[in-house]
């Protein structure tokens, strides 16, 4: 695969991005969880893109958002491709009985509205985990447990689909001729699945994960319009454009809340979508 | 091809929804903004003011509020009290009707209360009916119906006898649970009896029309004893439960009223302020905090009072509720007539780091890790970020904020698994005692583990009283205990509701300590 | 054909017993009361009411419980709409999201397909790539920023139509295009890509070299074949966006039944979550059927094969 020239400058600016997101608010001048009496302050010299409610930079809180969006991005979508490629390799390898009965679990799940199955996930763990951490060496993590539940719950929802393409894929992998003659000389089973036929989908596998990775951090964001996101005094972009989208009304409107959030929110998914797009594309340039 | 084919069943499955989906008739005299769904209308099992509202515009009690927040006569001309101020007389007004042309009469009062009070009516708010003689024993299944003292002598007569003295018990009687029922209609269509089709009321107002999450719509009750007097023919009370969108429809004239305090952004409340439309007035409603008093840190009430001593609650008021809100010095807010609450401790950051020293915490050091509860809805978060960086700024201790959703969080509240928790409580009726038997020894709302036996005391004491100064003074006794000696709970703000409506067009609506606006007596200015 | 409906219906019970089966017992086993207020109630209270509603006993006497309700007819009572049947509910708020849902869906296919050749006609020059940013920036906006902000700017801003309410054809404009808006840009999409991949096809090649125009070629004898993958995500679609949306309802005042999956679930009430995922659970099934018709239909290859 040869990256095209837009590619590389999508990869260019998600890597600005990432820049931003960690040494960014190391170089702000102004501390994450400080409360100042500047608040709701319009862009300024001083504050860029202006103070909230409580009078925190937006800006800094905007930085602070990437680590946290993006972070519930990758690691939800990657959870959600490791349970997909994991159940579909099995249910397309071992076919039969099993693969019938693991599709129909998959038919389950996609027929029950996926907010149902995240808010109860998110309540159910979210006394079961604290309880757990409670009393251990891991106590003070006990506020990022939410976060946690978010990685959980935001990638058991999002692997059905990627489920189905990657057993659809083995279904006719495993019948090429290469399968079949390792399958001859007597490689277990193990083998040929990583072997053989992982590397087979995994092209599919990377552009799936472009797409999940966007759909991940809209849907955490869904969840912090609802309260369910990440814990107060973490902030996603999701949770800050919630807040900000609370406040629209006919009278007066903060208008930097919602314009900058929704801005590098909105943006970031593009990124993701078009670097999909180039993905998908170099791949079929490959298999012409 | 295909489109032939899909396209006529596409327009007929339009055609079918929009006749069943649309029903749009003229508009209602008055379109008022309710708050959310209610979720029932039956008094014996409401427990929200927004369903409360609607009732009383349904069904007539035996005394009701007027514009005022003001208890009047209503289904009752008279009543009359014993010189041991327990049993009450009450006479019922000569031809009262039901809707459907059934008399009204003492019967059905004793009927309707005893049916609130029935364990297998499962009430909600059956403790209100606990004023009566007997009544706690029937709810807990200890004694059967005959034994709560409610008699109706003849069809117009009602006597009730009382466990204690209750000076406030013609006012108290106006709450929803106090409302009547016909039970013949009760009795025939069990649970569905509010159904629009079976309903039957005795109040100013016809249920017309019942649709989810739409709108309740009343028309005027011809057979209602003043209806002469009721100013409106149909009113449409609209189930909205947005803050912003309620707004946006009362800004486009959609709705006439905005009647809920929670229906108005509260970003904007300073911008209104200035507006002849709106009508701020305080309520008689608390916003507060609570400490768990089971377990560390706050099992010991110098940290309590330092965390209470530490808040700056002008902030809070200023910055994040923004509607004029009284910051609260003690649990009942100001209000009821001969009752001045004790005034609590205000911010005090010198005696506060020295209490928290006292306890073995000196500038926070080695203080275990807390959180605050609360669930994220309208202001909580918001409260919980100030509050939180308060006490890192006075005490110098890390609080962190936990956030549930609705029902995990009342679970939490329940099982006493917090440490500190948002909360709030809004009086059912004009007396200290709705507040402050909340925090008695076992009581459900008691929601902190706080027990002490001369504030319990001190609560029976006053309800024994019959002496309604006396009684007050014993009251501000007990809520002294509360407020400035144990504080088991944080007072924070006293909440103040918001009426919006164009006084040009709209008269009989009137700001009050309640929050009681009878539609009855809503009409167009000057007719 | 009848045969594979029947087969296929059949087939679907089982997963509609399942999905009803495993959204009862997760509600059922969230933390909390669906009895719980603000004001504690007492326990004697609350188990009364459980008893009332069949929530006594373990989790698998209520399942089995209910199941039998369900199996004959019965979707219970509304543990928060007190008085309410499931039923009653479903009743009164299915009909105005179909409504909504049938114009957004009509929207998101009819501006999403033309919308999508169009940029396949141009592929590789600006009006793709300018068409295929829209497509995008329209999927990546949250729903709860595009319906606030397009109640600002048309009915407060512009005054063209009412911000919220039920009940006239002018209320229904702004919902339903904010309910389309993120499909249709996944449509768009769809169509392009399909396109694309059929344009580059031996029979389109044939017809190119007969001298068959390219505005025909791409709308005429590519659409066809091309809208199938289209066709069989637009049978999910169709049922979501028929139950419609809890920030649309929230927004725009519509009393529709989206709100319920989410506020049921956070009331916990379980048998108006079950019964609203039971909708949707048939709706799916439903549209995925019709969804497989259309592309037996569509695609000679299939239809030769059955």
């Amino acid at each position: 695969m040869k990256l095209t020239r837009s590619a590389l400058i999508l990869l260019g600016l998600l890597g600005l991005l990432l820049l931003a997101a960690i040494l960014g608010p190391i170089g702000s001048p102004y501390d994450v969880g400080e409360l100042s009496d500047n608040h709701l302050l319009p862009p300024s010299s001083h504050h860029w893109l202006g103070t909230d409610l409580h009078g925190r930079d937006l800006l800094t809180r905007l930085m602070y958002g990437a680590r946290i969006s993006l972070l519930v991005g990758f690691v939800g979508a990657s959870i959600s491709l490791l349970v997909g490629v994991v159940y579909g390799l099995i249910a397309g390898y071992t076919g039969g009985r099993v693969d019938n009965l693991m599709m129909r679990f998959v038919d389950v799940l996609y027929a029950l509205p996926r907010i149902v199955l995240v808010i109860v996930l998110i309540s159910l763990f979210d006394l079961k985990l604290k309880a757990m951490l409670d009393g251990t060496l891991f106590a003070p993590f006990a506020t990022h447990a939410r976060l946690l539940l978010l990685f959980v719950g935001l990638g058991l929802v999002e692997w059905l689909t990627l489920a189905r393409i990657v057993r659809a894929q083995v279904l006719t992998i495993k019948e090429r001729p290469f399968v079949l003659s390792s399958r001859l000389i007597g490689q277990s089973t193990p083998v040929i699945l990583v072997r053989q036929i992982l590397p087979q989908v995994l092209p599919i596998v990377i552009t799936y994960l472009t797409l999940a990775l966007p759909a991940v951090i809209l849907e955490e964001s869904f969840l912090s319009f609802l309260g369910l996101g990440v814990q107060a005094p973490l902030a996603s972009w999701g949770t800050l454009l919630a807040d900000g989208a609370s406040m629209l009304n006919p009278v007066e409107t903060p208008w930097w809340l919602i314009v900058f959030p929704a801005a590098v929110l909105v943006g970031c998914l593009l990124l993701f979508n078009l670097l999909g797009d180039q993905l998908r594309r170099m791949g079929a340039d490959a298999g012409r | 091809m295909i489109f032939r084919r899909v396209l006529p069943g596409w327009l007929g499955l339009w055609g079918l929804t929009f006749l069943s989906g649309c029903n749009s008739g003229p508009r209602a005299d008055l379109v008022i903004c309710n708050g959310a769904e209610p979720q029932t209308l039956d008094p014996a099992l409401v427990s929200g003011q927004l369903e409360g509202r609607i009732c009383a515009a349904l069904y007539e009690g035996l005394t009701r509020r007027d514009a005022r927040g003001k208890s009047i006569p209503a289904a009752a001309e008279s009543w009359s009290v014993s010189p041991d101020g327990k049993t009450y007389t009450f006479t019922l007004r000569p031809g009262l009707k039901w809707s459907n042309g059934d008399p009204v009469t003492a019967a059905d009062f004793r009927y309707s209360w005893l049916r609130a009070l029935d364990p297998v009516s499962a009430s909600p708010y059956a403790e209100i009916l606990f004023f009566i003689r007997g009544a706690e024993d029937f709810q807990a299944g200890r004694a059967s119906a005959e034994s709560v003292e409610i008699a109706a002598p003849d069809d117009r007569t009602l006597r009730v006898r009382l466990k204690n003295p209750v000076p406030f018990f013609p006012s108290l009687i106006s709450f929803t649970t106090y409302l009547p029922v016909h039970r013949a209609t009760v009795e025939k269509y069990g649970d569905r009896w509010t159904r629009p089709e079976h309903w039957v009321g005795n109040g100013p107002y016809l249920l017309k029309a019942w649709q989810v999450n739409d709108r309740v719509s009343l028309q005027k009750n011809p057979r209602y004893h003043s209806a002469d007097r009721v100013r409106l023919n149909r009113i449409d009370a609209l189930a909205v439960t947005r803050a912003s969108t309620a707004f946006n429809l009362y800004s486009s004239g959609q709705a006439d009223v905005l009647l809920d305090k929670g229906l108005i952004p509260s970003l904007i409340l300073p911008k209104l302020r200035g507006r002849p439309d709106f009508h701020p007035a305080p309520l008689f409603a608390t916003y507060f905090y609570r400490f768990n008093v089971t377990r560390p840190p706050f099992d010991n009430p110098k940290v309590r009072r330092a965390f209470s001593l530490a808040i700056d609650k002008e902030a809070v008021v200023e910055k994040i509720t923004r509607g004029g809100e009284p910051i609260a010095l003690s649990l009942t807010p100001r209000g009821v007539p001969g009752y001045l609450p004790p005034s609590g401790p205000v911010q005090d950051t010198l005696t506060c780091k020295a209490l928290l020293r006292e306890a073995g915490y000196p500038n926070g050091e080695g203080f275990p890790r807390i959180s605050i509860l609360y669930n994220k809805s309208e202001l909580n978060e918001q409260i919980a970020v100030e509050l939180q960086a308060q006490w890192k700024r006075t005490l110098g201790v890390q609080v962190e904020l936990r956030n549930q959703e609705w029902a995990t969080y009342l679970r939490s509240l329940d099982t006493l698994d917090f440490d500190i928790a948002r909360s709030s409580w809004v009086g059912d009726y004009d007396d200290p005692l709705t507040f402050l038997d909340c925090f008695a020894t076992g009581r459900g709302n008691n929601r902190t583990g706080w027990s002490d036996p001369s504030y319990d005391n001190l609560l029976a004491k006053a309800q024994a009283e019959p002496n309604a100064a006396v009684r007050l003074r014993f009251l501000g006794q007990a809520e002294e205990i509360l407020i400035l000696q144990a504080m088991p709970i944080l007072p924070l703000y006293h909440f103040v509701g918001c009426l919006m409506f164009d006084p040009k067009k709209w008269d009989g609506l009137l700001p009050n300590l309640l929050d009681e606006h009878p539609f009855s007596e809503i009409g167009p200015k000057g007719k | 054909m009848l045969s594979f409906v029947t087969r296929r219906l059949l087939s679907s019970i089982p997963v509609v017993l399942a999905v009803l089966a495993l959204c009862f017992l997760l509600v059922r086993i969230a933390p909390g009361s669906p009895f719980a207020t603000e004001r504690a109630l007492d326990p004697r209270t609350k188990a009364m009411l459980e008893e009332k509603f069949g929530l006594s006993g373990s989790l698998a006497e209520q399942l089995v419980r209910y199941g039998g309700n369900v199996l004959r007819g019965d979707l219970g009572d509304s543990l928060k709409f007190r008085g309410r049947t499931v039923a009653e509910i479903i009743g009164q708020s299915l009909p105005r999201s179909l409504l909504l849902g049938s114009i957004s869906f009509s929207l998101a296919l009819g501006l999403g397909v033309p919308l999508g050749a169009w940029a396949a006609a141009h592929y590789g020059r600006k009006t793709d790539s300018f068409l295929n940013s829209v497509a995008l920036l329209t999927l990546s906006t949250p729903t709860f920023v595009l319906a606030p902000v397009s109640v600002l700017v048309f009915a407060f801003g512009l005054k063209l139509l009412p911000p919220a309410g039920w009940g006239t054809l002018s209320q229904l404009v702004l919902p339903a295009i904010c309910l389309a808006i993120p499909f249709i840009g996944v449509c768009a999409r769809l169509t392009r890509g399909g396109l694309l991949e059929t344009l580059g096809s031996d029979f389109i090649r044939t017809a190119r070299a007969k001298g068959v125009t390219e505005t025909k070629l791409v709308y005429l004898h590519a659409l066809r074949p091309a809208v199938l993958p289209l066709v069989a995500y637009a049978g999910p679609l169709a049922a979501n966006i028929l139950t419609g949306s809890l920030v649309i309802e929230e927004v725009f005042a519509v009393p529709g039944i989206g709100q319920f999956f989410v506020n049921g679930v956070i009331n916990r009430d379980v048998f108006l979550v079950s019964g609203v995922v039971l909708v949707y659970c048939l709706l799916l099934l439903l549209f995925n059927l019709i969804a497989d018709w259309l592309t037996a239909l569509l695609d000679p290859r299939i239809r030769a094969a059955s």
